[in-house]
């Protein structure tokens, strides 16, 4: 499968193609949600407003600089020469998308590499909330959209050096949650754990999140996104034709019911009750794993890449928190990177329907891997690690007891809200 | 300890890329990637490790 050529897409799959991409701020909406969800009532207004600002300064910085980084294939790109071939790196575009030509297939491109932006940019929210001031989120999505994503974005979608040595991502698994996911990983990592999350012998205590029904309205939410984000994405960047848009939505859709299923049981086994949070989280795995391959494996190896992902979760928030130490409040680091890696890797053994059957691909999936592993994770800790040095990141102790809704807004989200003691940390 | 862990991950990637641009095709490849792989899981454990410690020490 190669990458649609500007221009190379019929009418009606322009059409298709745009329709599916207008679907994808629902995906933000609902990690939104989940994130607000997840964290306690008293940051509940300042982690939707903290969405809808990230979302903002994602779309500022990727059509300043981000959409020419990323580029698309068959536009112009710089790249190295060594052992005899080229390795092309990055987008040789003109700035604040002048040279998309609106009409083709690349102005669809920018579009969804818009909103792929500002997705990833929501996913660190997760893991930093009830402590990452509004200020610091929104310089360091400044950061991920202008630099990281765009760079991964070109190696996977832009005719880069993964695309040439055929590394298969159709909806962003890699180069929007994964990259977020790392993100994440960081920035738990430069904040530190939430005051009163872990006593004197490092044993965490559990800070529930304040509202349920927002997180489990937040998946449905992500649902609808997720069928516009791997089917737009399957289209435009894998030369998927138009009418496999249906059997990705069913492969989307049967990773994440059983995605679902499998933290229901598994927390039902495991704890004698199902967990309604880690069942959201995965639901949301469910979704991310299926993005790497939506398009070339079948419905039953959608529910394999599902189960797996759900299980996935559920061990890796508990080793991550019992073990690491990793504060994640939203699940963001399990459910994006982790289970976004385990999308990208399965590409390599379910891809039943590629064209040829590439007995490689599993190489190429693995090289996928590497590169976030070794490349996107220093690379975001330290433009993370650099901002902090220049600003801290973290808010100050005041503003954590007090809730950011009042501390940096002004404002809480449910001012008749009654207080309970319990609810705040320990002095 | 942290600086350690992150210089191992970037390392396995650039042992990543010298195995695809120097070897052919085929399992010497192919276990050159899987040992970077590892590498990168050693340099990952490490900055895990050393931020486990640095939130002991804050403590």
């Amino acid at each position: 499968m190669t990458p649609v050529s500007p221009g190379e897409l019929s009418e009606s799959g322009f059409a298709i193609c745009f329709i599916l991409i207008l679907l994808i701020p629902c995906s933000a909406a609902g990690l939104a949600l989940i994130n607000a969800g997840l964290g306690r009532f008293r940051n509940a207004a300042h982690s939707m407003a903290s969405a809808l600002c990230v979302v903002a300064v994602a779309a500022g910085a990727y059509f300043f600089v981000g959409a020419a980084w990323q580029g698309y294939a068959g536009q112009p790109a710089y790249a190295l020469r060594a052992a005899g071939r080229d390795w092309n790196w990055i987008g040789a575009g003109r700035f604040f998308l002048r040279g998309v030509e609106f009409g083709g297939a690349s102005s669809l491109a920018a579009l969804f590499g818009l909103a792929g932006a500002g997705l990833a940019a929501i996913i660190p929210l997760g893991s930093g909330a009830d402590r990452w001031r509004l200020g610091s989120s929104c310089a360091s999505t400044a950061l991920l959209a202008a630099v990281t994503y765009p760079l991964f974005a070109h190696w996977v979608w832009g005719g880069g050096w993964l695309a040439q040595i055929g590394f298969l991502d159709s909806g962003g698994a890699s180069a929007i949650q994964a990259v977020g996911g790392l993100t994440a990983l960081s920035i738990t990592w430069i904040l530190g754990p939430r005051r009163g999350k872990f006593n004197s012998e490092g044993m965490p205590s559990a800070l529930p999140g304040h509202n349920a029904v927002l997180v489990l309205l937040g998946c449905f939410l992500a649902w609808l996104g997720w069928l516009g984000l791997n089917g737009a994405g399957a289209i435009l960047f894998t030369g998927t034709e138009v009418t496999r848009a249906v059997l990705i939505a069913v492969n989307t859709t049967l990773a994440a019911s059983s995605a679902a299923l499998a933290v229901a049981a598994i927390t039902r086994a495991r704890f004698g009750k199902t967990d309604a949070s880690l069942c959201a989280n995965g639901w949301v795995a469910g979704l991310v794993a299926a993005s790497a391959g939506c398009a070339v494996i079948r419905p039953a190896g959608a529910v394999i890449v599902g189960l797996i992902a759900g299980a996935l979760v559920v061990y890796s928030v508990e080793w991550l928190e019992l073990h690491l130490g990793v504060d994640d409040p939203g699940g963001s680091v399990s459910v994006h990177a982790v289970a976004g890696m385990w999308g990208l890797i399965a590409v390599g053994p379910l891809a039943a329907l590629l064209p040829g059957g590439r007995p490689g691909q599993w190489l190429g999936q693995l090289v996928g891997v590497a590169s976030l592993l070794g490349f996107v994770l220093p690379l975001t800790y330290g433009l993370n690690w650099l901002l902090n040095r220049l600003s801290r990141q973290r808010v100050a102790i005041e503003g954590e007891r007090q809730g950011l809704d009042l501390y940096e807004l002004g404002a809480g989200a449910y001012p008749d809200f009654l207080t309970h003691n319990d609810d705040f940390w320990q002095r | 300890m942290k600086l350690m862990g992150f210089l191992l991950l970037v390392a396995g990637w650039t042992l990543v890329l010298a195995a695809l641009a120097l070897l052919p095709s085929g399992p010497s490849q192919v276990s050159f990637v899987l040992m970077a792989l590892g590498i990168e899981a050693l340099g990952l454990t490490l900055v895990f490790r050393s931020h486990l410690a640095l939130g002991r020490d804050r403590k």
